[in-house]
């Protein structure tokens, strides 16, 4: 035990003295969460938008007046039909056009569901993202007022159907994604691409030549190197879900308990594969470049962080299914953004075990209680 | 001996180098002459390294100058980069390049014609009887044969000065004594040879040898006249008693 | 004759197609000093790891105090002290913090062995605030030495010390070897340094991983027995290509301000001397003298 704290409080004075390996375990995700919370957090103000309504009726004007007041938007102009909509957008003012089904107020007085449809310019997405949010919030709060609610047990259809387009960048996913979407690659990083270039180092130095002449247990060398970044990497993740929450408003509707055993879950996994990748190499250098290249853009790309794997081709989609960061997630996302219960993720979390297990195993196996 | 009509190849004048509060180099002053075999010698962290890396422009100097054949390192270190040769301890050559892609390599560098680069492949490999290894790549060789080559790859542009840090170190005994031949070579040819050792039965191999202490140069002179001059029977003690005193 | 504490036996490695030790036998007995004498890339560093427990021999047998090193690697461990080649503390640390980390991974304090390593620790105390990346080439070496030491090893091994370090750290390291072999260790050292196997019990000298030699320095130099003379004369460049074309000299080697010249007989020195100034035209210095070492082992290696 004695043993175990001195080889953490090492690593610790490793990490502290390195200005390169500190720089990426507290600028990185300060610097990333800064990075999309300036993008996200642009307070929206008087949008300039167009309206396509051909029918005129009370009710719309109603809506329009409604979303007029909101301060978000301003209406500044009617246009014909949504065939101008090209012309309109590549003209840059107008963000978003909001067109109006001609038989909107009729459906919407005889309880039938009234068509809507936003178009939205979204070669800024986060703009556009932001902008059809409002709209959906304040047609949705504009159809619920005037009628009572419905007996209990019956599900109310949805009254409008907003039909949100985005043009130009039809993939886009709401901003809230992303920040699950960083925590998941600042602990790959930490964990895998740390631990792996740090225990490269030890054998790139020939510390590690000393360490096993010791009469030190493997374990206990493995366990020195991995703890300090356990506890590192839980950090860091519970630094970037409260920016997120702080700066810009990401919700947290899960429990946080089941938040905290994923994370760990998921960290376990990368620091195996990091342990994995240093058996197999000799160098830092080798370390950084097959972490980098070899983990870090698989799970950027395939694990549904930015591009959804639906869209993908079969064979991608086949590899996503072996990358640990999407399972962890699809988990995460589901936990923080729908309030899901270990019910609803157990299958990912019983994936995402068995793939810590094998690594963890392979890890193990590859781990030398001697040179070569 | 008149010394000021002396034409030296290396000279330098109160060459200080200073890292914060540290003085590395406090302010030396030799010459060397052309064709002169120069020790350089001096305990780890005495500032050997320091003061060789001003020399071949590596590093600048806090204060003072040197000029190292005919250029100041101070007013136009380039020059001095192209009128010299430099071997460091660690080896300097490609590893995974042939014998004489490294030649052809740092002729390339210090700009040799094609025509010239051909012909010092030959000269060299014909020098060092390499001539059937030329296809081999440097890291299958022994590392004496390593450093003999990458002592004639410091040489390729036929520099005034050619300075050697640490050439034999961890090289065998015959190697090592071969190192030492080809150094009399190049000497004879006029190269001037600045060389740093730990082996200090190498120091007796040179024409004058300096020994830095602390930063200063304790002492310069032939090997005769230093050992006549501690009493010492060999420059070993002569070293060890100039270091020593100093700890 | 003390008891045999390190015992190997038709030692084999190969790594690839290199075979970097070739069937070595050796003993090295309780409380000796013993050297590995070769240059680099003869297979000391493979032979040291092997004893050390850090690599496996593809075949033969190595045991220390009767543990082999295959089996017991765990014993072994404990016991053992090991200085490699390249400077493996952490540089990071300071002086202080290293020599208090590698107590602990053995399980031990710095105080509770401070005996063993206070002449060597006392050097570099004054500067244990200092990390050891900022240290010069001897206090590394001391350093690791007192790392090495902390946790009372029975056996002490060293590879290359010595390299890069300047003449007098040399000396201060080779007196502390000599300390603590005093102290009861039982010391393997490797070295490229000739003159360094002059201050070992015994040494064995290695070769393209084959040991050509093994005995007391006294001895080996007892065994030359070639005629041996130093000469030199105003030029010694000259003088060394002029007895390179001589007969009668079977080699000639550059050694500090003379030059060794071994004879194909024995000659008087006032014979040699007409003969040097006949064939070469130089006017010589000659004297006979007694081999050292290095003489040896040249004189081995050209075999």
């Amino acid at each position: 035990m004695k043993v175990l704290l001195s080889l953490i409080k090492k690593e610790f004075y490793h990490i502290i003295r390195d200005k390169r390996s500190l720089l990426i375990l507290v600028g990185m995700p300060i610097v990333q969460v800064v990075l999309f919370g300036f993008a996200i957090s642009n307070e929206i103000h008087e949008a300039p938008i167009a309206v396509v309504a051909p029918n005129k009726s009370q009710k719309v004007l109603r809506l329009l007046e409604r979303i007029e007041v909101s301060s978000y938007f301003h209406i500044v102009r009617f246009l014909e039909s949504g065939g101008q909509l090209d012309e309109v957008f590549k003209e840059g003012e107008i963000k978003l056009v909001l067109l109006i089904d001609k038989d909107f107020s009729r459906d919407l007085g005889q309880r039938k569901t009234a068509k809507l449809q936003v178009i939205a310019d979204a070669t800024d997405p986060n703009t556009a993202t932001t902008l059809t949010g409002y709209i959906e919030a304040i047609t949705n709060r504009f159809a619920r007022e005037g009628f009572s609610p419905l007996p209990v047990g019956k599900q109310m259809p949805p009254l409008i159907d907003i039909n949100v387009k985005m043009q130009y960048n039809p993939s886009l996913r709401s901003v809230f994604l992303f920040v699950p979407g960083i925590i998941t690659v600042i602990l790959l990083l930490i964990s895998a691409m740390m631990i792996s270039i740090t225990l490269a180092r030890e054998k790139e130095k020939g510390n590690m030549e000393i360490l096993l002449v010791s009469p030190l247990n493997p374990v206990v060398i493995v366990l020195g190197k991995v703890l300090p970044y356990v506890i590192l990497a839980l950090v860091n993740g519970w630094s970037i879900l409260l920016l997120g929450v702080w700066l810009f408003g990401v919700p947290i509707r899960g429990d946080l308990v089941l938040i905290f055993g994923e994370m760990l879950l998921f960290v376990l996994t990368a620091l195996s594969l990091g342990l994995f990748i240093s058996t197999k190499v000799q160098t830092q250098q080798a370390a950084l470049m097959i972490s980098l290249i070899g983990l870090m853009l698989p799970t950027i790309i395939l694990s549904g962080f930015i591009f959804p794997i639906e869209s993908m081709p079969l064979p991608l989609q086949f590899i996503s299914h072996l990358i640990p960061a999407k399972w962890f997630l699809i988990i995460l996302r589901a936990i923080m953004l729908k309030g899901a219960t270990l019910h609803y993720v157990v299958k990912e979390t019983i994936i995402l075990g068995i793939i810590c297990l094998v690594l963890l195993g392979l890890a193990v196996k590859n781990f030398k209680t001697r040179l070569e | 001996m008149s010394r000021i009509n002396k034409n030296y190849i290396v000279r330098a004048k109160n060459l200080t180098k200073r890292f914060g509060d540290f003085t590395a180099v406090n302010q030396i002053n030799f010459e060397v002459e052309p064709g002169e075999i120069f020790g350089f010698l001096g305990a780890n962290g005495a500032g050997k390294t320091t003061a060789m890396r001003m020399l071949t422009g590596l590093l600048k100097a806090t204060d003072g100058d040197a000029h190292v054949a005919g250029h100041s390192i101070n007013g136009s270190p380039e020059k001095v980069k192209y009128s010299i040769g430099y071997m460091s301890q660690k080896f300097s050559l490609y590893d995974d390049l042939k014998v004489y892609e490294n030649i052809r390599l740092y002729g390339g560098i210090y700009g040799l014609t094609g025509k010239q680069i051909r012909s010092k492949i030959e000269d060299i490999l014909e020098e060092l009887n390499m001539t059937a290894l030329r296809n081999k790549l440097v890291r299958d060789l022994p590392l004496g044969w390593k450093q003999k080559l990458a002592f004639s790859v410091a040489l390729v542009h036929d520099p005034a000065v050619v300075f050697l840090d640490e050439p034999t170190s961890g090289v065998d005994p015959i190697t090592r004594r071969s190192f030492w031949e080809l150094i009399y070579r190049a000497a004879r040819r006029g190269v001037t040879v600045f060389v740093t050792t730990h082996y200090l039965d190498e120091a007796e191999y040179c024409d004058r040898v300096s020994i830095m202490v602390n930063g200063v140069i304790e002492a310069l002179d032939t090997p005769q006249k230093l050992k006549e001059k501690y009493h010492a029977r060999s420059m070993h003690e002569v070293f060890v008693h100039l270091a020593r005193k100093e700890q | 004759m003390q008891k045999t504490f390190v015992r190997i036996e038709n030692l084999t490695k190969r790594y690839g197609e290199v075979e970097a030790l070739r069937d070595i036998s050796l003993d090295i007995k309780q409380g000796e000093l013993f050297g590995i004498i070769g240059p680099d890339g003869a297979g000391k560093t493979t032979l040291m790891r092997i004893l050390v427990t850090l690599i496996l021999p593809d075949s033969g047998e190595a045991a220390i105090n009767g543990r082999e090193v295959v089996k017991d690697w765990k014993y072994l461990r404990k016991h053992i002290g090991y200085m490699p080649g390249t400077f493996s503390l952490y540089e990071d640390l300071t002086i202080e913090e290293n020599l208090h980390f590698f107590a602990t991974i053995f399980g031990t304090t710095k105080e509770e062995n401070y005996d063993l390593i206070k002449e060597i620790y006392e050097h570099i105390e004054p500067f244990k605030d200092r990390k050891a990346g900022q240290l010069s080439g001897g206090m590394k070496q001391k350093l690791a030495l007192s790392c090495a030491l902390i946790h009372r090893p029975d056996f002490l091994v060293l590879d290359e010390p010595t390299t890069g370090i300047d003449a007098v750290s040399r000396v201060e390291l080779w007196e502390m070897l000599g300390k603590l072999k005093d102290e009861g260790l039982t010391i393997l050292v490797s070295t490229p340094y000739m003159d360094e196997a002059e201050l070992c019990d015994r040494v064995a000298f290695l070769q393209d991983g084959v040991i050509t030699e093994v005995n007391a320095p006294d001895t080996i130099k007892k065994e030359f027995d070639q005629p041996l003379y130093a000469m030199n004369s105003k030029d010694n460049y000259e003088l060394l290509m002029g007895l390179r074309k001589m007969d009668m000299v079977r080699s000639a080697f550059l050694f500090g301000e003379n030059i060794h010249v071994v004879t194909n007989h024995s000659y008087g020195e006032e014979e040699l001397q007409k003969a040097v100034l006949e064939e070469a035209g130089i006017r010589a210095n000659i004297r006979p003298i007694h081999a050292g070492i290095e003489d040896c082992f040249m004189s081995r290696m050209m075999d």
